[in-house]
């Protein structure tokens, strides 16, 4: 039954009917609100089993989630943007232990400047922890993939991160169908730990291992996200023949197969995409989309039959490496090596800029004029950096670009330089 | 210590069990180390003896492990984590910070534990041990027990954070810190437990003021117990009585528990590596390291001090002080340092009430090397 609802409200519904133990909490915007569902929910009784453990930090989140999973509970928590980078070393510490934990990401700008709004800088900052990396196109497959997210991740002994865009769906409110509790224990088996904290048998959970050792172990880590290859897109199946629609898998391609220009993208953005390739193909334009569902572990071969029809991709990143450009075109570059499509790297929709309809229509026109450079930046006011540039050229105490370019736009009052 | 703090304990000679065929009770006996019962724990009831004497024991950390000769560590852990073992039917899970004692108990593919373990990180064992802890009460599990341990760097310093927010949630686990005072593991560098004056490789003894500075660091178990937790203690491994019954102590409660124990590391303090339990006993004689036990915040019990002893004595025994003794020393360093122990002793009630002639002979003895511990 579909309901009206806030996407972190769905979510932490859909995350209590995957009957966690432990939920780990610590407040950040804007993932807080999923938090605070499950709060709500296990104070009131109505998830139990569960202990909700209200942590001093993210490091700590994480860290109680480590050991929650490796005593055999199934373990959930939720961040974002500065917290996500706050836990770091445990993230890389939950999946080097091959703990199936599985976290909420609701995508946010990663300071400085410090900013709350949605982008995807604070995922893609941790691409390489080993965690696999889910993004959802919007409020429905944020639901359905943490039902997804649980049973990928137990079965591999791997953690999973699923990101949603802060406030563009956490936010949002929309009718949104929450699997019933039935559905969802027939989807998901309780959690049967592949190594487990007992008495009864005991276990040395994260020794030292040296050179003699470490690559190998490393290895395994790699082939559990080959593996993921493969059960990410069964997992998705089955989900649909269960629950009626079909949500994750790796990559969703839309009016792509024939398509000259394809543009390719993760997350919120994908609906709008959609529409703007509506419009243009009405116009006669020869342009598809592709979402990318799972970008850890990043589906090459996949991705390249994908889009090896197309002359031109655009990799639309909400996201970028500083001195290099986009992240995911990196990988999108490797996955079409000798084929001959053009791969345009553009930063859009940075610390909550929206990506508007007009703005892509814009670009795709000057994608086709041949006006798109290697890396685009959408919507970039390249008159106030030229200003910004020049006045810290001035010398002397020029203060930090922040506070320049909000006088220059007029965001605060202008005072002495 | 636990309880009956030495001076409730009657002391004189050295003497067995006076009545034939009937052995004594702790308060029946008299022997130097009444209290401590380190010696003559076979003329003790069989429920007075120490776990470690009990060929049953846990063996927690068993042979094999890489600890260096005469390690404190090696030895506080396997003390305390028989006891808890022993006070828990065996059910005990172990979470453990990275140091020395998770370095050298499980050198790939070998590890010494005997008991669940697990390792993640340098600041999060108390937060890992919250999360075993969550699991066991989502569970049910009401007969698994959890101990989190480190030494004093991922204790009192990096992993401070996690250590406070375990305490202030009530989270029912006990917190065990091996304090060897500084970084040993990465090489002797300074932590917030290393005392005044002593060199470490990033307080060098140069300069002016050698060594660590005067008026730093942080006083942990102090701290622990303005959470207001059940029980906070300190120990040195010189009282292997004492710290089994800190840690059976703790077992009895439930909720955060932290056990703060003394390791000299002949390493890092340059020490002989047969000197380790000697060095702990003048640390606690010389008033430098205060041992208690508090309740919900209060001190309920003082370990007091046997014979005090200058804190020269204890110095002159490491090489981290040996910069206080050369050429003319810096006897205004040893007056500090004097004043500071005066200051535990004042603060704390170290001395009884008047040193016990019958114990200084032996005390000499040992103090000198001319007799074992």
């Amino acid at each position: 039954m579909r309901e009206q609802l806030e996407g972190s409200q769905a979510v932490a519904r859909a995350v209590a009917r995957c009957r966690p133990e432990v939920v780990c909490a610590y407040p950040i915007t804007p993932q807080t609100h999923i938090v605070e569902g499950l709060s709500r929910l296990v104070h009131a009784g109505e998830l139990a089993p569960c202990e909700f453990v209200n942590v001093e930090s993210e490091f700590a989140a994480m860290s109680v989630a480590i050991g929650a999973c490796a005593a055999g509970a199934r373990a959930y928590t939720a961040t974002a943007s500065q917290g996500l980078l706050y836990m770091t070393e445990a993230l890389f510490n939950a999946s080097g232990l091959g703990l199936p934990i599985v976290m909420t990401v609701g995508n946010r700008a990663i300071g400085s400047p410090i900013n709350i709004w949605n982008d995807q800088g604070d995922a893609m900052a941790l691409r390489d922890c080993g965690w696999i990396q889910l993004y959802a196109s919007d409020n429905q497959e944020a639901v359905d993939l943490h039902i997804q997210a649980f049973r990928i991740a137990e079965a591999l002994a791997l953690p999973v991160m699923v990101c949603m865009d802060g406030f563009v769906l956490t936010h949002a409110f929309e009718p949104l169908e929450v699997p019933d509790q039935a559905q969802v224990d027939a989807f998901l088996p309780p959690f049967s730990p592949h190594q487990v904290l007992d008495p009864d048998e005991p276990m040395t959970i994260g020794a030292m291992v040296g050179p003699e050792a470490f690559t190998e172990v490393r290895y395994l880590a790699h082939a559990k996200h080959l593996e993921a290859l493969e059960l990410i897109p069964r997992v998705a199946d089955e989900f649909r023949s269960r629950f009626g629609r079909h949500s994750g898998g790796l990559l969703e391609p839309y009016q792509s197969a024939d398509a000259k220009t394809v543009v390719l993208t993760l997350g919120s953005v994908f609906g709008t995409l959609v529409e703007v390739v509506d419009e243009l193909r009405e116009r006669g334009e020869s342009i598809g989309a592709v979402a990318l569902k799972c970008f850890r572990p990043f589906p090459m071969r996949e991705l390249r039959e994908a889009l090896q029809g197309a002359e031109r991709v655009i990799a639309l990143e909400r996201a970028f490496s500083v001195g290099v450009g986009g992240i995911v075109s990196a990988d999108v570059r490797a996955a079409l090596a000798g084929l001959p499509v053009q791969v345009n790297t553009v930063i859009a929709g940075l610390g909550g800029r929206p990506i508007t309809r007009r703005s892509l229509r814009t670009l795709f026109q000057e994608a086709r004029a041949g006006n798109l450079g290697e890396l685009h930046f959408l919507d970039l006011k390249a008159d106030v950096v030229e200003r910004e540039l020049a006045r810290q050229k001035g010398g002397g105490r020029s203060g930090p670009h922040a506070e320049g370019v909000l006088r220059d736009i007029g965001a605060v009052a202008a005072g002495p330089v | 210590m636990s309880g009956a703090p030495d001076d409730q304990v009657p002391i004189a000679g050295r003497d067995g069990p006076s009545a034939e065929g009937t052995p004594r009770g702790a308060a029946d006996l008299r022997f130097y180390q009444t209290g401590t019962f380190a010696v003559g724990g076979r003329l003790l009831e069989q429920s007075e003896r120490t776990v470690q004497s009990d060929a049953e024991r846990g063996n927690a950390i068993t042979k094999g492990h890489r600890a260096c000769q005469g390690c404190g560590e090696a030895l506080g852990a396997r003390y305390a984590l028989d006891a808890a073992l022993h006070a828990a039917g065996g059910r005990v899970i172990a979470a453990n910070a990275t140091g020395c004692l998770e370095v050298f108990s499980t050198p790939y593919p070998e590890s010494s534990w005997r008991l669940p373990w697990i390792h993640s990180l340098f600041a999060n064992a108390p937060a890992v041990a919250t999360g075993v802890a969550a699991a066991l009460r989502a569970k049910g599990r009401t007969d698994v027990r959890v101990v989190g341990q480190g030494g004093d760097g991922g204790t009192v310093d990096i992993g401070f954070a996690c250590l406070s927010g375990m305490f202030e949630r009530g989270d029912d686990v006990l917190y065990i810190c091996y304090d060897n005072q500084g970084y040993m593991n990465t090489g002797v560098q300074r932590s917030a437990a290393t005392p005044p004056a002593a060199r470490t490789a990033t307080t060098e003894a140069l300069g002016r003021h050698p060594g660590n500075d005067f008026g730093q660091g942080k006083n942990a178990p102090l701290i622990a117990m303005a959470h207001e937790i059940p029980y906070v203690a300190t120990a040195t491994v010189a009282e292997l009585h004492d710290l089994e019954a800190k840690v059976t102590r703790a077992m009895d409660f439930h909720g955060p528990r932290y056990i703060h124990v003394l390791v000299p590391c002949p390493l890092g303090w340059g020490s002989r590596t047969a000197e380790t339990v000697l060095i702990a006993r003048l640390a606690k004689e010389s008033g430098l390291f205060p041992v208690f036990e508090a309740v919900d915040g209060r001190i309920t019990a003082v370990s007091r001090i046997r014979r005090q002893v200058p804190v020269e004595q204890y110095l002159r025994r490491q090489k981290r002080f040996a910069h206080l003794f050369d050429g003319d020393g810096r006897p205004d360093v040893l007056e500090r340092l004097q004043a500071h122990a005066e200051r535990n002793i004042a603060r704390f009630g170290l001395l009884g009430e008047a040193d016990r002639a019958g114990e200084i002979e032996l005390l000499d003895a040992l103090a000198t090397g001319e007799a074992g511990p």
